[in-house]
């Protein structure tokens, strides 16, 4: 008995050295709210409940794995990552699937699978590998380099076309350029030509992609074409009131008056439920999951460690920014997740995989130091 | 160089930290934002989402109340509710309402006339949720439509709906009128009346007759179940319900086999016949021909069926006994006599001699009968119905003494029965010419003017309602009533009935004797005057007077027929009657138009109506239809 209880403990001990423990708190509470939300919203199809349980597991593991890979190690995979992603890319455009009009899956397989998700992580992990490598001679031309790494994949899936995903994959390698150092200067230069760019954008836009722009001006102008999500879903925030309409009651959600309740419009389906209180609950775990993010950035040894902590950090906020403010309606309708909330297994896998980078920045943080 | 390298390493990791500051703050701005707009949406604007999430969800659907049933005075039903299946389109639903009929009638049979009816319908209706393009589905049609049914995705239903039925087809139809759908003008003085909210459910509503007069009696009152429904529509389950009440049953004092008797009489002409209950004012039987078929309006009329009654020169939906308006001709002489005894322009013993015209100023006024009747007293000017007589008698009184009392009688208003439409007549008089015209010269009246009035022509224009009414009042002695179709309602639920009690409108200012002696002429006519021949034989006694309206000309409104005028400008055919004469149990006003002398025409009708109504003879040959059931799925509704 003796004997054999020390080598569990050892072994328990072992599995969850690389794991931070506050980041693991954060993430299943999480999940596990999402878990509750998703079972209000499936009353029709319980099976999807099953489904998540079993993609968590699948990213819990990632993570584990991730988390146990030093930052050094990972850098090796930058560029390979950047390359085949890029190329499954330029393979998609060429030859994908489309599937409600926009052309983002490759068939792999029995499955399919959507290689700008894995652009999300490549793009930063390139980009902060270039920077740590460009460390001591660190140049304006290295940050137009950088800026066009960037451009690449992300005018590749705003072709598919995928707003929402561009969005996510532009803002991560943008936050990779902003710790890099990128002066103030240029940055100023960059919004100003950005703002009058945007007519030009408009342009280039779809029409569908307009109309969603259009629709948040003004949701009535359209009330069962693209105005429906948002006046539905901001009716089941709004009917939430404070405390919520409690576990299993929103009438919103369970007669089928928000579309896509399951994944993106999630929050609809907790916020109707949960309440202000609810919600106040879910930005404070956010919160906290943000400013451990920062945390574990601000303490990273190595430039490569710090741009990849603070970027994935990033983009868990970006997630969960974009994805209640269309919710609630101060944003376009973009097809955004709400992190660690939404159904589907794709998006759990590349959150835990950036929680998984941001414990292993985390656990070795000594070991690099000279 | 190493102090350097370090320098500016600390330098990076101080610019790499504020640019973390800076993020952390661009996080919080930004989680303040949506908690600022949460806290919007939750608590500042709850109370709006909130009713709109229960919009939403909750759907009031009206439970319509079922219609009161219509029995005649012996509890014969005249109305019925049957429940049929009907295809319903959705207009709003569909993009192309062609498209859709055509896609229907893939399955189920469409006939022009059902697309005709449609468009009509379609045209007409309030803002229908949804139309029928088809009524009356066979179970096999129910059948095959319910198995397509995904085919349309809402937009073409099924539906039950209560229809009417009236299973004695066009008997009796001017009582009791024809159901509709609601069109505009219904909706607009629904919602002037308050009450629109109770007919939310509602589809058809009373258009003319008993249907209509008693509409709101008959309609009942709406129920509402709170339905909560899904994003598609569908319900999911009650909330609550309140019942719905259904509307009231209406006894008539209409004896339906009277009025079969009647009706049968006439056969296909054009005529008008009230029987009153002398006293009480109760309608007996009330006849206009020709008449219509309540059971065509039931599902949305037929076009063809509609234009046709409209178009028609016999004006089948225009109600004679109430909407029309004759010179009663001699008919009027019992009432000119009973003015003259009481105003004391004549005694009962005063005679005059008839030379057979009379003369007025340069003008020759003649007599029907050539030569005259030679010596009249005032009884024999009744029985023999001496023109001259009656000549004399108006230019004695003048025009205000004859419309100052015969205005007793009701001539030249409205009785106030209990159906819409009923029009005035003209009881001419100075006063009334004076509004009429215009030209200064049109307006006087002139003494010769008055003369034809006495034997009820001229501008004597009366109902033949106000005829059965004037009659009536002689017939009970002096008591003018108020004629009424309907005798009771019974509300269904309580088992409560409401009796309508006779209501008397005023008596006549009249001396018994008086009266008397004007029903003692009466009787003169049928036992031995112009309504002899009629009534010969009869195994009661009756008092009756024969009339013959000339037709000065055909009527602006109707089309020139060549084949059909000469017969249209022949007199119309009066008689009126009373029986048994010491306590008369029926008063009766017949009207023939175009029919000829009244003794031909009117007066062997009226006798046939009085022997089935006293005595309970059948003519030859007549046996009482009974209700036709062709509906075979009709339930009694209660």
């Amino acid at each position: 008995m003796e004997l054999a209880r020390v080598p569990l403990r050892r072994i328990a001990w072992r599995l969850f050295e690389g794991i931070d423990s506050t980041l693991l708190m954060i993430i299943l509470s999480l999940s596990m709210l999402g878990l509750a939300a998703l079972f209000s919203a499936s009353y029709d199809n319980p099976a999807r409940l099953i489904n998540q349980l079993a993609s968590l597991a699948v990213a819990l593991t990632a993570m584990w794995i991730v988390a146990q890979v030093p930052p050094q190690t990972m850098m090796r995979f930058a560029l390979p990552a950047y390359v085949i992603g890029l190329a499954l890319l330029i393979a998609v455009a060429l030859a994908g699937d489309v599937v409600n009009g926009a052309r983002r899956w490759l068939h792999v397989g029995v499955t399919r699978f959507q290689p700008s998700e894995m652009m999300k992580l490549a793009l930063p992990l390139m980009l902060a590998w270039y920077f740590h490598r460009n460390e001591s001679s660190l140049r304006l031309g290295h940050f137009a380099v950088a800026g066009f790494l960037l451009a690449v994949p992300t005018a590749l899936i705003l072709r598919q076309p995928d707003l929402g995903t561009a969005a996510l994959v532009g803002a991560s390698g943008f936050f990779v350029i902003f710790f890099a150092g990128i002066g103030w200067k240029v940055i100023g230069a960059l919004v100003a030509l950005g703002a009058a760019a945007m007519p030009l954008a408009w342009g280039f836009l779809h029409d569908y992609q307009r109309r969603r722009v259009l629709t948040l001006l003004d949701p009535t102008q359209d009330p069962l074409g693209s105005g429906y999500h948002i006046i539905q879903s901001t009716i089941a925030v709004g009917s939430g009131g404070i405390s919520g309409k409690g576990w299993l009651n929103g009438t919103q959600a369970h007669l089928e008056f928000i579309p896509e309740r399951h994944t993106d419009f999630i929050f609809a389906v907790y916020s109707e439920e949960f309440g202000l209180i609810g919600n106040g609950v879910l930005l404070t775990l956010y919160a906290l999951l943000v400013a451990r993010g920062l945390m574990i950035a601000a303490n990273a040894p190595t430039i490569f460690a710090r741009l990849l902590a603070a970027s994935v950090t990033l983009m868990f906020f970006t997630y969960a920014f974009v994805n209640m403010g269309m919710v609630s309606g101060i944003l376009p309708v973009v097809g955004v997740p709400l992190p660690f909330l939404s159904y589907g297994g794709t998006a759990l896998l590349t959150l835990f995989i950036g929680a998984g980078i941001l414990m292993s920045v985390q656990r070795h943080r000594q070991l690099v130091q000279t | 160089m190493r102090t350097a390298e370090l320098r500016n390493y600390e330098r990076e990791l101080h610019q790499f930290q504020l640019r973390i500051a800076i993020a952390g703050v661009v996080v919080l701005a930004a989680f303040g934002l949506l908690a600022a707009r949460f806290f919007f949406l939750q608590v500042v604007q709850h109370e709006h989402y909130a009713s709109k999430a229960e919009d939403n969800r909750i759907s009031i659907v009206p439970l319509a109340p079922n219609r009161g049933l219509i029995v005649d005075r012996n509890g014969v039903v005249l109305t019925r509710n049957y429940s049929g299946y009907t295809l319903e389109i959705f207009p709003r639903r569909v993009a192309s309402i062609e498209r859709t009929i055509d896609e229907v009638a893939e399955l189920i049979e469409i006939q022009p006339r059902d697309r005709a009816k449609f468009r009509k319908l379609l045209a007409e209706s309030r803002n229908a949720e949804s139309l029928p393009i088809r009524t009356r589905l066979n179970d096999e049609e129910v059948a095959k439509f319910a198995a397509n049914r995904y085919r349309f995705g809402g937009a073409v239903e099924i539906k039950a709906r209560l229809f009417r039925q009236y299973p004695f087809d066009d008997v009796a139809s001017h009582v009791i009128g024809y159901m509709g759908r609601i069109n505009q003008e219904d909706q607009a003085r629904l919602e002037e009346e308050g009450v629109d909210a109770n007919y939310r459910g509602t589809d058809f509503i009373g258009k003319s007759g008993i249907e209509a007069s008693y509409q709101h009696e008959l309609h009942g009152t709406t129920g509402f179940e709170q339905v909560e429904i899904d994003a598609a529509g569908r319900g999911i389950r009650t909330l609550s319900r309140t019942p719905s009440r259904p509307g009231n049953n209406i006894g008539l004092t209409l004896d339906l086999r009277l009025q079969q008797v009647a009706e049968n009489a006439f056969g296909e002409r054009r005529v008008a016949a009230v029987a009153l209950e002398p006293s009480t004012g109760a309608v007996l039987a009330f006849v206009s021909k020709p008449g219509f078929d309540p059971n065509q309006f039931v599902d949305g009329i037929d076009p063809h069926y509609w234009s046709e009654l409209n178009t028609s020169l016999d004006r089948p939906l225009y109600n004679r006994a109430i909407a029309g308006v004759y010179p009663p001709g001699s008919t009027f002489k019992p009432f000119m006599a009973l003015a003259a005894l009481e105003l004391g322009k004549r005694t009962p013993r005063s005679t005059i001699n008839d030379p057979g015209y009379f003369v007025f100023g340069d003008r020759r006024f003649r007599d029907s009968k050539p030569g005259g009747h030679g010596v009249v007293d005032l009884f024999k000017s009744i029985v023999v119905s001496s023109d001259t007589y009656y000549y004399m008698l108006a230019n004695d009184m003048g025009i205000d003494a004859i419309a100052g009392y015969m205005k007793h009688f009701g001539f030249g208003a409205r009785t106030g029965i209990d159906l819409q439409g009923e029009v005035t007549g003209v009881l001419p008089s100075p006063e009334w010419k004076m509004k009429r015209f215009r030209r200064p010269e049109q307006q006087k009246w002139y003494p010769g003017e008055t003369i034809s009035i006495g034997i009820g022509q001229g501008y004597n224009s009366y109902t033949p309602i106000q005829l059965a009414q004037a009659v009536s009042s002689i017939a009970n002695g002096c008591t003018v009533y108020r004629p009424r179709l309907v005798a009771y309602v019974d509300n269904p639920r309580t088992g409560e009935r409401r009796h309508f009690e006779p209501e008397i409108v005023r008596r006549l200012p009249a001396k018994p004797e008086n009266v008397e002696f004007v029903k003692r002429a009466m009787a003169g006519v049928n036992k031995e005057g112009t309504g002899a021949r009629a009534f010969a034989g009869a195994q009661y006694t009756s008092g009756g007077k024969t009339g013959t309206a000339q037709v000065i000309a055909i009527k602006q409104n109707e089309k020139y027929d060549e084949s059909k005028v000469s017969e249209r400008h022949r007199d119309h055919s009066w008689f009126i009657v009373f029986a048994p004469v010491e306590s008369p149990k029926i008063a009766l006003a017949v009207l023939v138009e175009n029919g000829g002398f009244g003794a031909r025409t009117a007066a062997p009708i009226a006798r046939t109506m009085l022997d089935y109504y006293l005595l309970g003879k059948l003519p030859e040959g007549m046996s009482l239809p009974t209700p036709e059931d062709e509906v075979e799925e009709e339930r009694e509704s209660d």
